[in-house]
């Protein structure tokens, strides 16, 4: 094999996952807090916020991640435009002024917001489920015992809720991995585009497969992670 | 002045009345046992004393501290914390904290608490030395000294509520109260729990329980209440209710009882 090709095989097979990695990470660093605020939004007394919030997890859930994703990057351009023929025509209230000033989305940043918001959708429905099964009398003991609210969440009943959601969670953020792939939709440069390329310019296969083999390798890694925090959480039983 | 002051106390959930005007005294150190059928509403009046449910009007105070006098205007969390401390629940089916070994069940709150005393920072070390030493001392009189690092999952439901009773002593309240700390228990295990109970009884611990133990309840308790569909349909000394009672459904329920 030819030096030059596999040089330029793994210089793209990088970029991609360099790519790749940013988007899981990212992600996760926004979609885990932004999920338990959500879930506290749909727990919420306050009833629409209740209601906003479980009407947006069953939008973002029951529909693909593709189109959100296409949504998200072509959207706010697509309003930018059609505010500025308005205001080419005319039109000078200071809304449509104020829209027509939207650009087009960066690629990345679009294939973020679309990741985060849909991956905390599913977070918090996993949260919630975590927080509403611990059973009233955990809060209750806590109370009595003189407890404030803040300390009965954080020192009783989180650490119940984290032991509940890691199986669920690890699911969730194992699917991610692969569904980084989609980012291509909207012509970001991920992993498999990467190893696609070499099919359509070279005819070559083998580093297609070998991404397949980075994400076996990355799940695999993940899986062994969760186990191991399933594991160091089993000193104890509810 | 009485320790506990209950007055009028209703409480209704929904359409139905569950508390429909109970008024009883405790002096310090006195034993209250309140006995009555299943749904007659005995919970409830620990629920409302122990701030865990609000009444519909009444009047509670505990140690001359008023808990509650019909008037629902917001107290503030603050006021609300410094009165739970007066008074410890000890719940049917213990309620223990599941990740913590035995004497952290024991420690959590008052490590919680000595936080915000002025000089924690100062005295940490001190403090939490003080705390341990006492939770240790709490656990050896239930006689848990060997568990101290044992899970709640590990105990059988006796030693279980022994940790419950323990955590409960340890805030030192001036009414413990009691709500069947037996009735999850296999019958062999009773026996561990009324000799804690009866201990505590001792040492003039002022104590409110709810049990179906009508022997137990007869031999520790200084007063009796027997409960009947949210009204107390008799109350007295043990003597004086098991075996004088003056009403009826006293006498059948006390006959079912009894064998
Ligand atoms: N949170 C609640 N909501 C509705 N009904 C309740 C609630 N708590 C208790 N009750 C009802 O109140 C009645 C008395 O309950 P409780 O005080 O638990 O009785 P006891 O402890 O004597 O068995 C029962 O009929 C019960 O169903
Ligand atoms: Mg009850």
């Amino acid at each position: 094999m030819d030096q030059a090709l596999l040089t330029e095989v793994f210089t793209r097979l990088a970029d991609g996952f360099v790519t790749t990695l940013e988007i899981f990470a990212l992600t996760l660093l926004i979609a885990l807090p932004l999920g338990l605020i959500m879930s506290f939004g749909s727990m919420s007394k306050f009833l629409p916020l209740k209601y906003a919030v479980r009407f947006l997890v069953w939008v973002v859930r029951g529909s693909p991640l593709m189109i959100q994703l296409i949504l998200v990057f072509y959207g706010p351009g697509l309003l930018g435009q059609w505010a500025l023929d308005l205001v080419a025509n005319g039109n000078t209230n200071a809304v449509i002024i104020w829209l027509s000033n939207i650009g087009v989305m960066e690629r990345f940043v679009a294939v973020i917001i679309a990741f985060s918001v849909n991956y905390a959708c599913y977070f918090s429905e996993i949260y919630r489920g975590g927080i509403e099964s611990i059973p009233k009398g955990q809060y209750e003991a806590g109370q009595v015992l003189g407890m404030t609210k803040t300390q009965v969440f954080f020192k009783v009943v989180l650490m119940q809720v984290v032991k509940r959601i890691i199986p669920p969670m690890s699911n969730e953020i194992i699917t991610l991995v692969k569904d980084t792939s989609l980012a291509r939709v909207i012509a970001v440069y991920e992993l498999i585009w990467a190893g696609e390329t070499f099919i359509k310019l070279k005819g070559i296969i083998w580093p297609l497969i070998a991404t397949a083999i980075f994400y076996l390798a990355f799940s695999g890694l993940l899986t062994f992670v969760f186990g191991k925090i399933e594991k160091k959480l089993d000193y104890y039983k509810t | 002045m009485s320790v506990l002051e209950v007055k009028d106390l209703k409480k209704s959930f929904g359409k139905t009345d569950v508390l429909k005007g109970v008024s009883f005294n405790l002096e310090k150190g006195e034993v209250l046992s309140i006995i009555g059928s299943s749904g007659s509403g005995k919970t409830t009046i620990l629920r409302c004393i122990n701030q865990l449910e609000t009444p519909d009007s009444g009047f509670i105070s505990v140690g001359g501290e008023v808990f509650f006098d019909g008037n629902l205007e917001k107290e503030n969390t603050k006021e609300r914390r410094r009165k739970q401390l007066l008074v410890g629940l000890v719940f049917q089916d213990f309620h223990l904290f599941p990740q913590y070994n035995v004497l952290k069940n024991v420690t959590l709150a008052a490590e919680l608490l000595a936080k915000e005393r002025a000089d924690y920072k100062q005295n940490k070390k001190a403090i939490h030395d003080e705390i341990i030493e006492k939770a240790k001392a709490i656990l050896g009189k239930v006689g848990l000294s060997e568990k101290l690092t044992n899970y709640p999952c590990e105990l059988s439901g006796g030693q279980k509520q022994r940790v419950s009773i323990a955590r409960a002593l340890m805030l030192e309240p001036e009414v413990l109260f009691f709500d069947e700390p037996t009735s999850a228990l296999d019958p062999e295990l009773t026996g561990e729990i009324l000799k804690v109970i009866k201990s505590l009884a001792e040492e003039n611990m002022t104590m409110v329980i709810v049990t179906h133990e009508m022997s137990f309840a007869k031999a520790v308790s200084s007063k009796v209440i027997f409960m009947d569909n949210g009204v107390i349909e008799e109350e007295g000394t043990p003597e004086e209710v098991f075996d004088n009672p003056k009403s009826q459904r006293t006498k059948e329920f006390i006959s079912k009882f009894s064998d």
